[in-house]
């Protein structure tokens, strides 16, 4: 079927038919360019407090270390390590993802010294308690949904594309997400996301974007409100590094037991 | 009363000591670790004169690290103690880590006292060989004594190979007569005997290669030394206790692991051979998990487990044709609130037992934890015989530093 839609939309690409191009298209093509900028930083290597507030506005903090690791065609490899809170200190998480095929994981318990290979299937549920859920932190590969332009739009003094996108893998949480592209630099300022019953469940704010290696943006704060429940979480980033000469064997499962 | 005096007081300093916190100035490492406070409830009288129903204990493990060159070099120093009210052999000391890292691009080289972990399974741990069980800490077999060792690791395409030399060879822990769950008669571990004529001295060596496969995940082994689970003989001189005995052994074992959306598949084999006794035992099973249940954040983990041991001496495995049934429930809240529940049926008689393991975090430092082990064991010709009467629940408070 995928196929098909891409034959499909590659016919009309070379049909020699002055015409508009489609919603779709306008999409997908907004998205390949966001994609395409973000090609060549390698490797990366970054801290994230994460804190966590209930409605009543008590927070909890995790303290956690990222590397990432570039791979052409196909996901990237992400490496997790957890400094806080500190009965978890030391858990690590292995994931290569992949764009439609299920992600590979594997985590560390520091307890046992147990490396244990765990399922992909969890998408939608929450990564650590947070409002964060597995699947919105997880590489971005553009097989994984299907998009549709929607509109030009303001967002916050950025001129911005608005962007429907629907997940084509398994096990999502959601039935579409609406996503604000800045049109200046191709970086995602807004992403709504619609669960199940199609009823509006979270928003996810970007913020503080910084710009490292002359292109590749990275935002240093990510605000996910849950309309539903009430919570939010928020992601500080800092001590991003790029092209750290990280390869595959900074990402094996055995790295998973001398992170610390 | 008089007599528990000095024993309370201790237990309050440690408590204090404990709850207060630790704060050594880490300057060149970093200091971490846990320190607990414990108590079990034994539901009923112990069938020996001196054990009572109640137990505090305390736990402090503190852990030092510290990382050069890079972070291509490190040391860690994890030092374990246990203090128990009544058991004078759940009291104790080891040293779970103290071991030099040297990592370099495809090898890696560890020298001291380490903890290694190997298998799959849940209900029990077959292929899992390095380190002793420390059983006074937990009869479920998944605390470990320090072992010591030279391990040298190589990471090629074709898989992770593993070779270890293991100098010193560490006794099982056993409780002593003021303690619960032991044997009668008791063990008397200080008497320990061995089939090697070094001892504790032998030098056993292990070799493992694992690799991943796509959705499955392959270790192969190979162990030849001392064996970590003593046989047991009469003593003959005071008439009153029994002797370990470690015989030398060569264990050959196989995990598997294949990994599917939400199914686990799992399969551990050991194949034991000596002079004394020659068998294989076998643990296969699955893991699904329902996750996010009923439009909540809860997660649904069924778990079964078959278990197979082809040993003809009763007593020392209780696992010979059994089914284990378990259900692990995950809230993914704040607190990372989890319970395990689980029995352990066997199948050829209507023995079983009942494990129940559920935690949440209190705060960013705090855990507590709620234990609970419960058998139902008529047939006298096994090991949970022993501790027909041991039932227990346990909840124990950690503070993480």
């Amino acid at each position: 079927m995928r196929n098909w839609i891409i034959t499909f939309v590659l016919l009309l690409g070379i049909l020699p038919v002055v015409q508009a191009e489609t919603v779709q298209e306008k999409g997908l093509a907004i998205i390949t360019e966001s994609d395409n900028r973000d090609k060549g930083w390698q490797d990366s290597s970054a801290d994230m407090v994460m804190t966590l507030r209930n409605r009543k506005g008590k927070e909890s903090i995790r303290e956690i270390r990222v590397k990432n690791l570039e791979v052409d065609g196909d996901g990237d490899k992400g490496l997790t390590v957890f400094d806080q809170p500190r009965d978890v200190k030391g858990t690590a998480f292995l994931t290569y993802s992949h764009a439609l095929e299920p992600d590979e994981q594997w985590i560390f318990l520091p307890a046992l010294k147990r490396i244990k290979r765990i399922s992909s299937s969890n998408k939608s549920g929450p990564f650590m308690g947070s409002e964060f859920a597995y699947e919105d932190i997880s590489s971005f590969e553009i097989p994984k949904y299907s998009y549709l332009y929607l509109r030009e739009e303001m967002l916050d003094g950025h001129d911005t594309f608005v962007l429907e996108i629907r997940p084509q893998y398994k096990h999502s949480g959601y039935t579409k997400s609406h996503l604000w592209i800045d049109k200046k630099e191709y970086r995602i300022q807004k992403i709504d996301f619609y669960d199940r019953k199609d009823a509006l469940l979270k928003t996810q704010q970007f913020s503080d974007y910084k710009k490292y290696l002359d292109q590749y943006w990275r935002a240093h704060t990510m605000t996910m409100n849950n309309h539903q429940n009430g919570k939010s979480t928020t992601l500080k980033w800092s001590n991003y590094t790029f092209q750290n000469g990280l390869t595959d064997k900074d990402f094996e499962k055995n790295d998973l037991k001398r992170q610390r | 009363m008089s007599e528990l005096k000095p024993k309370l007081q201790i237990y309050v300093l440690l408590v204090s000591a404990i709850l207060v916190g630790i704060h050594i100035p880490a300057t060149a490492g970093e200091l971490s670790g846990y320190s607990a406070v414990e108590y079990r409830y034994f539901l009923h009288e112990s069938p020996y004169p001196e054990p009572s129903q109640h137990d505090p204990s305390a736990v402090l493990a503190p852990e030092y690290y510290h990382a050069w060159d890079e972070d291509n070099q490190s040391l860690i120093i994890a030092p374990f103690f246990r203090w128990d009210s009544q058991d004078s052999e759940r009291t104790h000391f080891d040293v779970r880590e103290l071991s030099w890292l040297k990592v370099s691009d495809d090898w890696e080289l560890k020298l001291g006292v380490s903890k290694v972990y190997w298998g799959v399974t849940e209900s029990q741990h077959l292929v899992d060989i390095i380190n002793q069980t420390d059983q006074v800490e937990n009869i479920d077999g998944e605390e470990k004594l320090g072992q010591s060792m030279i391990n040298l690791s190589f990471f090629k395409d074709w898989g992770t190979l593993d070779l270890f030399v293991l100098p010193y060879f560490r006794e099982r822990t056993f409780p002593s007569t003021d303690g619960r769950l032991r044997s009668n008669p008791p063990i008397d571990a200080d008497k320990a005997d061995y089939e090697s004529g070094a001892g504790q001295h032998h030098i056993d060596a292990a070799i493992r290669w694992s690799q991943t496969f796509g959705n499955w995940d392959i270790g192969l082994s190979h162990f030849y030394g001392t064996s970590r689970e003593p046989l047991f003989s009469p003593d003959r001189m005071s008439q009153k206790g029994l002797i370990p005995f470690y015989e030398l052994i060569n264990q050959t074992g196989m995990d598997v692991q294949m990994t599917t959306e939400s199914w686990l598949w799992k399969l551990e084999v050991i194949r034991r051979e000596s002079d004394f006794e020659t068998f294989t035992a076998s643990t296969g099973g699955f893991e699904y998990t329902f996750y996010g249940v009923l439009e909540t954040n809860i997660d649904i983990g069924v778990i079964a487990e078959y278990l197979f041991d082809d040993r003809n001496v009763n007593l020392t495995s209780p696992f010979e044709n059994d089914l284990m049934m378990g259900t692990r429930l995950t809230w993914n809240d704040e607190q990372s609130t989890e319970l395990l529940l689980g029995v352990v049926q066997d199948l050829d008689s209507s023995d079983a037992s009942w494990n129940l393991e559920a935690s949440r975090r209190i705060g960013n430092r705090w855990k507590l934890s709620l234990e609970g082990r419960f058998f139902k064991v008529g047939k006298p010709e096994t090991p949970l015989y022993f501790v027909r009467d041991d039932d227990y629940i346990q909840l124990e408070l950690a503070r993480y530093f």
